[in-house]
């Protein structure tokens, strides 16, 4: 019966994986990674979204299946206030520096510069945090729990599957919308343009370049 | 560490997704939890402080739980430690492994230096109110379907389409 519990090696070898996997998926570079804002680069709703489907779906199977235990599975608390003030403060960081904690490591591992700069912006936010903690902040965070329940379809009462169909519907969505903007705004920005830099990161207008055809050469 | 070849192209982002998810499933089987970054940031500050300043940092109510003499007792400190080793070899392998400063030529090498450094603040001052990131709140607490993940990724989202009409960053 799953879960394990955590070890060394298994923090190695899953730590690879995901490194492994961001960087080829482009999200070493701030340019790739702030396009999802501009719109024009839609790889980390793709990514993100489609990995949260895939693992949703795995952790729901295994757990019908009698494998995994899902109540020995970690879920956040659900705390309304403190989650949307992060999440406010972790994408306006992103959108100005150009990462989010977990990429700027992978922008560094692939010889940025000014992704070791935002590192030590995190270190620096989170002493200035552990700085203003008191019982005030403690209060805030505390506020708009949802008492009842942790998650989605506890919330609800539903099956947690109506959920995972309703994102796998969304990440259709999110292809054709993805698509129709990449399109528009000079397409999904390539290694080329990511590794040697590039005029803009910024959209370009739309060019005559037909959909598909700049990842074509990319 | 220039490259001479031209980098390889990234991944299909479907299958980099899929590839992602089933690590992601991994992890939550082997560990009972997802994948993270900012608990090693925290306990790495923790320790920076611990080395600094230890009466002050043992005296903190928030940093002086965490606070560990070795940085390498934790399993997000190996997770790090992995993220970045398997971001080089797939950056090395690929030729996409360049040193620079990027944004630079196009922001400017001081503004892109503040812009970095706030933002990377920002971020970290922002997981350690939602005591999560990206990864660690927004991916991996989706996948278990939380409710504080959604909040948090719709808020992120939202707030980076915004700030990225007002601030060119890089």
């Amino acid at each position: 019966m799953f879960p394990m519990t955590e070890t060394v090696w298994s923090a190695l070898l899953v730590g690879v994986a995901f490194g492994y996997i961001l960087e080829n998926a482009g999200f070493g570079s701030p340019c790739k990674l702030t396009g999802q804002f501009t719109l024009r680069d839609w790889s980390v709703l793709k990514v993100m979204f489609t990995a949260i489907v895939v693992a949703a779906a795995g952790l729901q199977g295994l757990a019908a299946l009698g494998v995994l235990d899902i109540d020995a599975v970690f879920v956040p608390t659900s705390l309304m206030v403190a989650s949307a003030v992060g999440g406010v403060l972790v994408g306006a960081g992103f959108a100005i520096g150009g990462y989010c904690p977990g990429t700027s490591v992978v922008g560094v591992a692939s010889g940025r510069l000014d992704a070791l700069v935002f590192f030590v912006g995190l270190i620096v936010g989170t002493f200035a945090f552990a700085g203003l903690y008191g019982p005030t902040i403690e209060a805030l965070m505390a506020m708009g729990e949802v008492e009842s329940a942790d998650t989605l379809h506890d919330a609800w009462g539903i099956s947690p599957w109506w959920i995972i169909v309703a994102m796998g519907a969304a990440l259709v969505g999110v292809y054709y919308l993805g698509r129709w903007f990449e399109a528009r705004h000079g397409g999904p920005i390539s290694a080329d343009e990511a590794v040697c830099g590039q005029p803009s990161c910024t959209p370009t207008q739309a060019t005559d370049t037909p959909p598909g055809a700049r990842s074509a050469h990319g | 560490m220039q490259t001479t070849t031209s980098p390889k192209p990234f991944w299909n982002p479907w299958l980099a997704g899929v590839a992602l998810g089933i690590t992601l499933l991994a992890t939550f089987i082997l560990t009972g939890h997802g994948l993270g970054a900012t608990g090693f940031t925290t306990r790495l500050s923790a320790w920076l402080g611990l080395q600094v300043a230890p009466e002050a940092i043992q005296a903190n109510p928030y940093l002086g739980a965490m606070a560990r003499p070795d940085i390498l007792d934790g399993w997000i400190t190996w997770q790090v430690l992995g993220v970045f080793a398997g971001a080089l070899l797939g950056a090395f392998m690929a030729g996409r492994l360049r040193v620079q400063f990027d944004g630079a030529q196009r922001v400017g090498t001081g503004k892109r230096v503040a812009t970095a450094l706030i933002g990377g603040l920002l971020a970290g001052f922002g997981a350690r109110v939602a005591a999560g990131c990206t990864s660690g709140l927004g991916l991996s607490g989706a996948a278990t379907l939380s409710i504080a993940a959604f909040v948090f990724l719709g808020a992120f989202f939202v707030t980076g389409l915004i700030v990225s009409r007002w601030v060119k960053g890089v």
